[in-house]
């Protein structure tokens, strides 16, 4: 496959590669090269741009200005086929397997020769890197039988079977448990001995030392440095990985009461039936924000359904004024006191209703005569909230045509009118623009002022130490740490959210 | 003992039509998408079969207008479905609904306004052991159990477009992505099953019959529907629970001339096979694997 | 371009593709395909008895028209109106033959109410299926139509059966239950009036009530629904079962205003008709009324046209497919374009 001395020929190099998605700058004069016999780690928090990077090598996505060069030559990459004809493969976060199929089926999909398909030959192959890569899957076995992990050596063993010279791993660790983050690994070190190069994305510190030969860290879409990873440690990489955040500003006037929410042991399931949340325990004082930090993936989301009343938690107690909340639907969860800010704003509006029905429709018990709807209340009511939230937009407009930031005014409006006494805020500015970024963090902290007790969750670290009062970090379901906000160390937060322990 | 072979043998004569619609629904569905236009695709082939039968005078003609008009249908329902994407319940309702008018009018047209006063001479039963046994029994029930069962198990378990069919149905982004042609597989599917549809309806007027009538195909294909549900989407249980349903029928067709039986309802036993699947549905409850990307149209991001 | 131009080019779209769609079957029985058209949607208009005659046509399709479209507003595929449509019939036949000492409006409306509440029953079973074990509705509403043809077969072939005449037809029902005409001479029954307030009474409801929000809300968006606290479950029953109560109805008025007793071809396939009316009318109240006057203009006009040009009446249920398919078709174009199919190079 390459030369015993391949170990440091470049296999494939990027070039000033920029990528923009309107304002938003996701690549910015990015270079990376990848050689035969290495694997590279690239690291970097939520939204630093690994993901486009490597979308951009595979051909899912097409760069506004750089070079790929293979081979040392330049070459177009428009689609993954031209990727795997450049001898490029991917394996992505979500799999793009057929699940009620064998394995063997898998493999033979998409290669027709003849008339017959020809399943010996998939599972030659599937010997052959189970002999040269210690990639074991059994060929015959239905891929939805397969754990996760198995599933991620098919999708190896796809790539492979292209002949990938580059193999590109997108936080491949993200949904294996460690027993097989440790075959994936040895796996890993079979395939660069065999002259390799594997691109490795994550935002775990450990998993990066352990695995790789160098490192990329990437922030906000700029390379921070590539270094060796036998010359680096994880207090270098989490400070590169997370910068120096700007000092918190806007946390400071305000004096936390008695406890607004309390959670206390909290154990929840994840969407694959696996446990997300486990024994979680936190409280919120009256006007304190609690940041909830942690890579993503970790359990906040369940968290934020939990409090949210859509996911039912399978033990533990949610406290508001002494009383367990726990398993409340969302109607009895608002009735509590619980404002909810969900993390997917579609998901929270019904897009094909106007500005007006969806402002009220958390509270059509307070917009109704009887049983007709009363208008002229729910017209006032969107009229005042229009104005007080500056929503752009008219109330008969409908949501669906409403930008972000708007869509985002538009779910604060319905919340914050209601004085929540607790506020559970999920990615609030993820995706706005700058001003509509800072209106809803002042919107935040007003409420806070208010004496609303406040959980956000966020994966903008500078958002959390500018807002939070004080931090808990999630890792792997579990709360590992407990800060205060103001001066927090942000390699000690690092290390925390990136192998969940700081020491 | 008599009477069990002639009950198994009505069995197999009412199962065949059936077994072509449950085969054709079950390639149609496999590859994402319910056609709910089968009972208008069996009227349609009972009819247009008829009519080429009637016209030229050779039942071969017959078969094949029924097989094209079938293809017609299933690349209405393509170009419907896949090509546009629009609902797949109002497409196959609409393209039921179409198939039976346009049927009943060129009926009327080329056959005036009577009900099966056109007769053809439909196929003879083939007899190897001689009359009134099990095996007398026409050519196309023949196919459908000897022939197109195994072969349409085998195309789907073995070749590159049967896979590429699962494929399409269960995932096809990751069928895309691996370079099978979605549109064209489907549009495939959809129009083989069409044709096969056709063929079970023409079943009825070119072997069972020899004439047209208004009710000939009378629900069967939403029996289909039901069967390839019971059948979990696979060929060969669909062609049980064909038989089960046919065996039913058979039965209670039999009894019904029976002094003692008189008092039954025999409607009642007939509605059984969907009560059946409805049951089965409810017993196995979530655990009933519907083709991933069923009822979903593919467009790519 | 203006979303009303836009509508307008895609309603004229519409009708010349349908046109053109069906002119090769109106000139394969050698009539002008103009004259047809004429025949088929004017021609009805032009008197007094052909405008009776639209009403009454019109009649079975407001109430599955009303009934399929109230389903789908709220994401429920009830394609089971035909069912429970016959079940209606069912119970206004059976309760109808009953009635006989009753005063009239007691008599009707006890048909009635049965009727509605057999349409409903029938409709219940899809519906908890459907909320309890997520069984896909299309598929169980589906197969119970069959069912209900075969309790209808059943009991005309046996309890119900004319026991003079051996036909298959139920006893007819009491003169107290059937309903009033409303014009004298004409057929066309108290059922139009009744299909009108229902029709308007459920636009009403949809837009004006809480319910009616809540009904919209679960249809367009069930996860956003369920987030604003509104329980889609019980939003989605009530929808399935007003729907098979209408539907239900719809069966009763056709036994108490047209045909007096159950009969095996009493439903000319009415709860399918009203897939049609529903999708056409935009699933809206004033569409639904709209396009099943329109159904039955070309019900009655393709009659006209059979007695007047010697074309099949069936010209009709062509073009009723035909308009369906190309509504969905262009509507579909028109939001999405067509499928990028093809595989990258």
């Amino acid at each position: 496959m390459s030369e015993p001395d391949g170990a440091t020929s470049v296999l494939v190099e990027l070039r000033a590669v920029t990528k923009r998605y309107g304002s938003l700058i996701a690549n910015n004069g990015v270079d990376l090269s990848l050689r035969a016999g290495e694997v590279h780690g690239i690291l970097g928090e939520n939204g630093a741009g690994k993901t486009t990077l490597m979308r951009i090598l595979y051909g899912l996505t097409r760069p506004d200005q750089g070079q790929v060069l293979v081979d040392g030559e330049s070459v177009t990459i428009r689609s993954p086929r031209d990727a795997i004809g450049a001898g490029i493969g991917m394996v992505a976060q979500h799999f793009s397997l057929v699940t009620p199929m064998t394995v063997a089926e898998n493999l033979t999909l998409g290669r027709p020769q003849g008339l017959l398909i020809d399943l010996e030959a998939a599972r030659a192959k599937v010997d052959e890197a189970a002999d040269r890569f210690g990639i074991r899957v059994r060929a015959d076995a239905r891929v939805a039988d397969l754990s996760v992990g198995e599933q991620q050596r098919v999708e190896i063993l796809k790539a492979l079977a292209g002949d990938c010279r580059v193999l590109i791993l997108d936080e491949p660790t993200a949904v294996l448990v460690p027993q097989e983050v440790s075959g994936l690994f040895a796996t890993l070190r079979r395939l660069t001995a065999a002259g390799l190069a594997v691109a490795f994305i994550s935002h775990k510190l450990s998993e990066v030392l352990d695995v790789t030969q160098r490192v990329t860290v990437l922030r906000r879409g700029k390379v921070v440095g590539t270094v060796a990873t036998a010359d680096t440690d994880e207090r270098q990489l989490a400070t590169m990985m997370v910068g120096r955040p700007a000092a918190p500003a806007e946390s400071a006037a305000r004096s936390p009461g008695d406890t607004a929410l309390r959670v206390t042991a909290l154990d929840a399931l994840g969407r694959q039936g696996l446990a997300a949340l486990k024994g979680v325990s936190f409280s919120v004082a009256k006007g304190e924000i609690l940041g909830i930090a942690g890579v993503s993936g970790n359990g906040q989301s369940e968290l934020a359904e939990v409090l949210s009343g859509m996911r039912l938690p399978t033990a533990g107690s949610i406290e508001i004024d002494g009383r367990n909340i726990a398993g409340f639907n969302p109607r009895r969860m608002m009735a509590a006191g619980i404002g909810r800010i969900a993390e997917d704003r579609y998901a929270a509006v019904v897009p094909d209703l106007s500005v007006a029905y969806n402002l009220v429709l958390e509270h059509l018990d307070e917009f109704r005569r009887g049983a007709l709807l009363d208008e002229t209340r729910i017209r006032a009511n969107a009229d005042e909230m229009i104005s007080r939230f500056g929503i752009v937009s008219g109330p008969d407009d409908p949501v669906r045509k409403l930008s972000g930031g708007n869509l985002q005014k538009v779910l604060l409006a319905r919340v914050l009118s209601r004085n929540p006494k607790v506020l559970m805020v999920s990615q609030p500015t993820r995706g706005l623009d700058v001003g509509a970024t800072e209106y809803v963090r002042g919107e935040i902290v007003a409420q806070a002022q208010r004496g609303a007790g406040i959980v956000l969750i966020s994966e903008d670290l500078d958002e959390l130490l500018a807002l939070s009062d004080r931090l808990v970090v999630f890792y792997e379901g579990r709360v590992v740490g407990e800060l205060a906000a103001a001066g927090a160390d942000p390699e000690q937060l690092g290390l925390l959210m990136a192998r969940g322990s700081a020491a | 003992m008599t009477f069990l072979l002639e009950l198994l043998g009505a069995t197999l004569r009412n199962a065949t039509p059936l077994v072509y619609g449950t085969i054709g629904e079950t390639y149609s569905e496999r590859a994402g998408v319910l056609n709910l236009g089968i009972e208008g695709t069996m009227y349609a082939g009972a009819f247009f079969g008829f009519a080429a039968a009637a016209i030229t005078g050779s039942r071969t003609a017959g078969l094949l207008a029924a097989i094209a008009v079938g293809l017609a249908a299933g690349a209405l329902m393509g170009l419907l479905t896949v090509t546009i994407g629009t609902n797949q319940h109002v497409a196959g309702i609409g393209t039921t609904l179409g198939l039976i008018g346009i049927s009943e009018y060129v009926n009327r047209l080329w056959f005036g306004s009577g009900q099966g006063l056109s007769r053809i001479e439909p196929y003879p039963p083939w007899e190897p052991l001689g009359p009134n046994n099990v095996f007398s029994q026409y050519g196309l029930t023949y196919v459908a159990f000897f022939l197109l069962a195994p072969l349409a198990w085998w195309v789907l378990a073995r070749t590159h477009f049967g896979l590429n069919l699962r494929a399409v149905g269960e995932n096809p982004e990751a069928a895309d992505s691996a370079g099978v042609n979605v549109a064209r597989t489907r549009y495939a599917a959809l129009m083989i099953g069409g044709a096969l549809m056709a063929v079970g309806g023409a079943f009825f007027t070119l072997a069972a019959l020899g004439s047209f009538t208004l009710d000939i195909i009378a629900g069967r294909g939403w029996v289909c529907i039901a069967l390839v549900i019971f059948g979990r989407w696979r060929v060969w249980r669909g062609v049980a629970a064909a038989l089960l349903f046919a065996a039913v029928y058979a039965l209670q067709l039999r009894l019904r001339i029976l002094e003692e039986f008189q008092a039954i309802p025999f409607e009642l036993l007939l509605a059984l096979p969907y009560l059946v699947v409805i049951a089965a549905l409810v017993i196995s409850g979530r655990n009933v694997a519907y083709p991933g990307a069923y009822l979903k149209p593919y467009r790519r991001e | 371009m203006s979303i009303w131009r836009r509508r307008l080019w895609l309603a004229a779209g519409v009708l010349i593709l349908t046109f053109l769609v069906t002119v090769p079957f109106l000139l394969m029985a050698g009539v002008n395909p103009f004259a047809a058209y004429a025949r088929f949607l004017f021609v009805p208009l032009t008197s007094r008895f052909g405008l009776l005659e639209v009403g009454v046509a019109s009649i079975p399709l407001l109430f599955t028209g009303a009934a399929v479209a109230l389903a789908f507003r709220a994401g429920y595929w009830n394609i089971g109106a035909e069912g429970q449509l016959l079940l209606g019939a069912i119970a206004a036949a059976g309760i109808g033959a009953r009635v006989d000492g009753l005063a009239s409006p007691l008599a009707l409306t006890l048909v009635l109410a049965g009727g509605a509440l057999a349409g409903a029953v029938w409709a219940l079973v899809p519906a908890l299926l459907r909320v309890r074990y997520d069984i896909d509705e299309v598929v169980t509403t589906l197969l119970l139509n069959p069912v209900a043809l075969l309790v209808v077969e059943g009991l005309l072939n046996g309890p119900w059966r004319d026991p003079v005449t051996r036909f298959p037809e139920s006893p007819r029902i009491a003169a107290s239950a059937e309903m009033p005409v409303l014009i004298p001479g004409s057929r066309l029954h108290l059922g139009f009036l009744i299909g009108l307030v229902i029709i308007a009474g459920l636009g009403f409801v949809i837009s004006r009530t809480r319910a009616g929000l809540e009904l919209k809300a679960v249809g367009l968006s069930p996860v956003a629904a369920r987030f604003a606290g509104i329980n889609v479950a019980r939003t989605l029953v009530a929808a399935a079962l007003i729907s098979g109560a209408i539907a239900g109805l719809g069966g009763a008025g056709e036994v108490a205003g047209i045909q007096y007793r159950l009969t095996g071809g009493l439903s000319a396939g009415f709860g399918y008709t009203g897939i049609v009316v529903a999708t056409l009318g935009a699933l809206r109240m004033g569409g639904v009324a709209l396009v099943a006057l329109l159904l039955g203009d070309l019900t009655v006009g393709a009659s006209s046209a059979s007695r007047a040009l010697g074309i099949p009446s069936q010209a009709g249920d062509i073009v009723a497919a035909a308009v369906l398919l190309v509504t969905v078709a262009m509507v579909a174009i028109n939001r999405y374009g067509l499928r990028q199919n093809r595989t990258a190079p």
